[in-house]
């Protein structure tokens, strides 16, 4: 997609083809999420490590009962591991057949978006963000990364190929 | 995976039912234990099998167990005696026909010929030389429905515009021929729900037709049956179809009314009808249809009329027909002509019978399984809440707490009901097991006689899944190793024929399997030279009886026999031990020399609880499966030695013991714990290893709910699974086996690095 | 409305394409595994049209059948008896027993929702 059709389909957006999305902040960078794939949102409680996982992933909770791994994003993309608090939140995501806690700092927005809004990542981005991120957004003159949620956990299958 | 693929993969694991339906029953009946319900039950499996098949064109299934349905159906009528001869083959045709449906599911290829010489032999028993037909796979259209309009009273043409019914196939081409049809249906017909109405569309739809409809039989009103029938249809059908497609349409009502179809060969199609030659028919069937109904009348009044009675109007109509069958004895029919089962849902003389199940439901798995978390839920909150009350520091004896130990008590029951939900006899696997006792048997050439008990013992789902490979296996091995050949038995004073019992039974909130054989019994000074040969212990070692009989759960060993002809995988006793301890289980061997082995296998009811040792690592709290620990132990300051790079020991009744500092192992901190400061669980792990773990505390013992960390995540190194505590956190249950393992890899690593 | 059709089958692969091919074509389908189930569950039901096979345990279909037509509530249910055999004397039966019509199985969905659309019109 050129940037000319981009500027050209913001001015009539298409409702019908409108997406919610849920944005949250990361240090001082704001990402998001489609909101189809959002399960809910909860606080951070503290997380039961796994052995041997890789840095990001904070350990295990208990949700109603299934155990749910929480992804520590920022450390995920690259940036410096999140020291949690009381007002962190746990973004619970839905990935394929797997339910997923997204730790972030905080959520900031529910959006309304075509999909054409959606702007390639810019070259900038580190090599990890550029993995995780679909797009960017740019909206109120505020930068808005997508993220793909389908490479946030470690498969094993993706590590043994 | 869509809508058929689903069903086909239910049509083979319902097919894995019906033959093990099929296997027991046959043995029954072989064994004289058979009555004529397991002779229909036998006939019913391969019947399903056979319908299952087609619906998929499966066509080699469908022969085969057309071949087999046939036989069992002479079985099944009394045709075929139930000789031990005939039985014996169709033992072998329900091997083959599971082997076929086997081979069709994983789509692989079998030799044609076994199964063409079953046939042959099946065949041969057959008391008028069994012809194989193919199952004809036509759909029969039916017919039916829709009212006869009630106000067509008065006698008038009634013209059907075919172009309604316009989706018909398109007949053959060919000349348009006329058909003159005449069909009066009988209060039968209607009885039956078929519907005159619906008959004359189809008949309408296979070319142009007029249709009068007289209704110069109905009677007054006040003597008018609801449910008789008084119509009589004239019908002029010019179409391109023959004859037998006309007959098709009322295939399923020519017993139920009177049809006469006549072909005008010489004049074209004319719109008229025969009027004179129809007043005849006409007054000949208004008489009969007047008697019908008063003999109709008659019999409900009398009861029941013998059918004979009829026989003295129009023998013509009535030849083959049940015109009698009206309204009024629908449901109560001639005792001489019922069928054999009697409805009576107020008192079911087939419950009488003993053996039929209670009722029951077929419910999703799914649904159970979702049932059963909840119940974890509910478990592990009640848990919750009463940690918060003891730590709100309420009396033992408050209203609340006491209250809450009542729940305890409830959640408890249903915790257990809800798992019994998914426990089931493990019957399912008892049965697969004669079949292989005849294949082992035939191979090693002995006489096995194999004896079941307690195949209603229930256990969980899951755990009745995996028993099947270790178990098959053991009853191999009793055949393979324990039982002696005939002539040894003979020279020995045994009968010539072995018996392998395997057996089931509850004790202690486990399932104990018993597999024994009263064959020779464990050859110690060959097992001991052969696992001295392994490098599996010294060659001087002094080993009780019984440590002797255990060599043979050790890795490694696995006797050359065993490898060659039986197993042929070469799986030895150390899988079998293996995949038991996965299951939570423990297995034990007793042996006399000379009188047999006896294996026996204690295994949790269900997979989704665990009696677990709570303790504490490193600031965490991980579970360790009760059933892993020998004993646990406080390390003296003597008892502990370095091995050398960072490996220790630990002395227990003077045998030197790996002691695995899980905290290290799990890489919950860098260096070695001080064992002084902790506690060492002995445990056991495959081919019966012990080794200590050292961990900080224990919390205590107790039963948890397992949770999977693979459903959201993935395998973890060392973890079997997870689980959630009082506390509402997540806690680690610990696989020892896995434990074990990694901590000897890194204690090799540590010496192949200081070699290096 | 919705038709409801009864189906009774002891195999369940039968039952799942019955299911599958009558649900596709909008009718709601009620299941019993044997006759004596058909029973009971037509206590509680009552459908347009009755699919049931013949060979089954407890109460077969000619046993079914018969108790169908004996209630007053279902006598006038068009019931189709689907069966592997092509015999004149399992037809007969059937017939005798109160069965509309029958299907020859292996069946073709397409024909079966036909037969069951014509009988329940």
């Amino acid at each position: 997609m050129t940037h000319s059709e981009t500027n050209s389909s913001r001015r009539a957006p298409d409702p019908a083809r409108a997406r919610e999305l849920i944005a949250f902040r990361i240090g001082a960078q704001e990402f998001c999420v489609d909101i189809m794939s959002v399960r809910e949102i909860r606080g951070w409680t503290p997380a039961t490590a796994l052995p041997q996982s890789p840095g990001f992933l904070r350990g295990v909770v208990n949700l109603r009962g299934a155990v749910l791994p929480i992804v520590d994003l920022s450390a995920r993309l690259g940036f410096a591991p999140a020291e949690p608090t009381a007002r962190h939140v746990i973004i619970v995501a839905q990935i394929g057949r797997q339910v997923v806690g997204l730790l972030v700092d905080a959520v900031s927005d529910i959006l309304t978006v075509t999909d054409d809004l959606l702007q390639p990542t810019p070259d900038v981005a580190s090599e990890m963000a550029k993995s995780f991120v679909r797009g960017v957004l740019a909206i109120d003159k505020r930068m808005i990364s997508q993220i793909a949620l389908d490479h946030v956990l470690p498969l094993s299958e993706r590590d043994a190929a | 995976m869509d809508a058929m693929a689903a069903i086909k993969q239910t049509f083979f694991q319902e097919c894995e039912e019906q033959l093990a339906e099929l296997e027991s029953g046959l043995t029954a009946i072989l064994e004289g234990d058979g009555d004529a319900e397991t002779v229909n039950a036998v006939f019913r499996a391969v019947h399903s099998i056979k319908g299952g098949a087609g619906a998929f064109s499966l066509d080699d299934l469908v022969r085969f167990a057309h071949i087999f349905e046939t036989a069992l159906d002479h079985l099944r009528a009394g045709r075929l005696a139930p000789s031990p001869d005939l039985l014996k083959v169709m033992l072998r045709a329900s091997d083959a026909l599971a082997d076929l449906v086997r081979a069709t599911r994983d789509e692989t290829n079998l030799e044609p010929q076994r199964f063409a010489a079953l046939a042959a032999e099946l065949r041969a028993f057959d008391p008028a030389s069994m012809q194989q037909t193919g199952a004809a796979a036509i759909v029969k259209e039916t017919d039916g429905a829709a009212d006869c309009a009630d106000d067509e009273i008065v006698f008038r043409p009634i013209l059907m515009d075919e172009s309604m019914f316009d989706e018909m196939d398109a007949p053959p081409a060919a000349a348009p021929r006329l058909f003159r049809i005449r069909f009066r249906p009988k209060p039968a017909l209607y009885a039956k729900a078929n519907e005159a109405a619906l008959l004359l569309r189809e008949v309408s739809n296979l070319g142009e037709c007029s249709i009068v409809c007289d209704s110069s039989e109905l009677p007054f009103l006040p003597d008018l049956d609801p449910e008789g029938a008084c119509l009589t249809f004239l019908i002029t059908l010019s179409t391109e179809c023959d004859e037998s497609s006309v007959r098709e349409i009322f295939e399923f009502v020519e017993w139920d009314c009177d049809l006469d179809i006549a072909e005008e060969t010489d004049e074209p199609a004319g719109d008229g009808v025969d009027i004179s030659a129809l007043v005849e028919r006409l007054q000949a069937s208004v008489e009969a249809e007047r008697a019908a109904l008063e003999e109709a009348n008659a019999r409900s009044a009398a009861g029941a009329t013998p059918p004979s009675a009829r026989q003295n109007f129009s023998p013509a109509q009535v030849e083959g027909s049940d015109t009698g069958d009206g309204v009024g004895s629908i449901g109560k029919s001639d005792p001489a002509k019922s069928d054999p089962v009697k409805i009576d849902p107020g008192k079911s003389d087939l419950a009488a019978k003993g053996d039929q199940p209670g009722p029951s439901i077929r419910v999703d798995l799914e649904r159970v399984d979702r049932l059963i978390n909840l119940v974890g839920e509910l478990v592990i909150n009640q848990a919750m809440l009463a940690q918060r009350v003891l730590e709100e520091g309420l009396a033992r004896a408050s209203g609340v707490a006491t209250g809450l130990d009542e729940l305890e008590q409830l959640t408890r029951e249903i915790q257990d009901s809800v798992m019994a939900i998914r426990a089931q006899p493990v019957k399912s696997v008892f049965q697969r097991m004669p079949r292989l006792v005849r294949e082992v048997a035939a191979m090693t050439g002995k006489a096995v006689r194999l004896v079941t008990d307690g195949e209603n013992t229930e256990v969980d789902k899951t755990v009745i899944e995996r028993i099947a490979d270790p178990l098959t296996h053991m009853i191999r091995n009793a055949i393979d190793h324990g039982l002696e050949t005939p002539d040894v038995r003979v020279r020995a004073g045994k009968a010539e024929e072995g018996v392998v019992h395997l057996s089931a039974l509850h004790r202690s909130g486990r399932i104990v399997i018993e597999v024994s054989d009263d064959g020779a019994g464990i050859d110690r000074p060959r097992v001991k030279a052969i696992a001295a040969d392994k490098g599996l212990i010294a060659p001087d070692a002094a080993l009780s009886d019984d440590e002797i009989d255990n060599l043979i759960f050790l890795p490694g060993f696995s006797t050359a026999a065993a490898i060659s002809d039986i197993s042929g995988r070469g799986v030895g006793m150390d899988v079998v031990r293996r995949s038991i301890q996965a299951l939570g289980g423990r297995i034990s061997i007793q042996s006399r020399p000379g009188r047999g082995s006896t294996f026996t296998m204690s295994l949790p009811l269900t997979l989704a609880v665990l009696d677990g040792m709570v303790v504490t690592v490193g600031g965490q709290t991980l579970v360790v499966p009760l059933t892993a620990i020998v004993e646990t132990l406080q390390p003296k300051v003597a008892d502990v030695h370095e091995f050398g790079g960072g490996a220790r020991v630990i002395a227990i009744r003077d045998q030197f013991t790996p002691l695995i500092d899980v905290g290290r192992e799990l890489g919950y901190r860098a260096d070695n714990a001080d064992p002084l400061a902790g506690v060492a669980l002995l445990v056991e792990t495959e081919g019966g290893a012990r080794n200590a773990m050292l961990v900080d505390a224990i919390l205590g013992q107790r039963q948890v709910v397992i949770k999977s960390l693979e459903a959201n995540y993935q395998h973890v190194p060392g973890i079997a699974a997870a689980t959630i505590l009082g506390d509402g956190r997540v806690a680690l249950i610990l696989d020892v086996d896995a434990i074990v393992a990694s901590s000897r890899a890194d204690s090799d690593a540590h010496l192949l690095a200081a070699a290096g | 409305m919705t038709k409801t059709i009864l189906t009774v089958d002891d195999s369940r692969t039968m039952r799942d394409m019955l299911m599958l091919a009558l649900s596709d074509a909008g009718y709601r389908v009620v299941q019993a595994e044997d006759g004596m189930h058909g029973l009971e569950v037509l206590a509680g039901e009552k459908p347009d049209v009755i699919v049931t096979d013949i060979n089954m345990p407890r109460l077969d279909g000619f046993g079914f059948i018969e108790g169908v037509r004996g209630d007053d509530r279902h006598r006038a249910v068009p019931i189709l008896v689907l069966t592997t055999e092509s015999d004149a004397e399992k037809k007969e039966r059937a017939r005798r027993a109160g069965a509309t019509g029958w299907i020859v199985k292996p069946f073709d969905p397409i024909k079966l929702v036909a037969a069951v659309r014509r009988v329940a019109s």
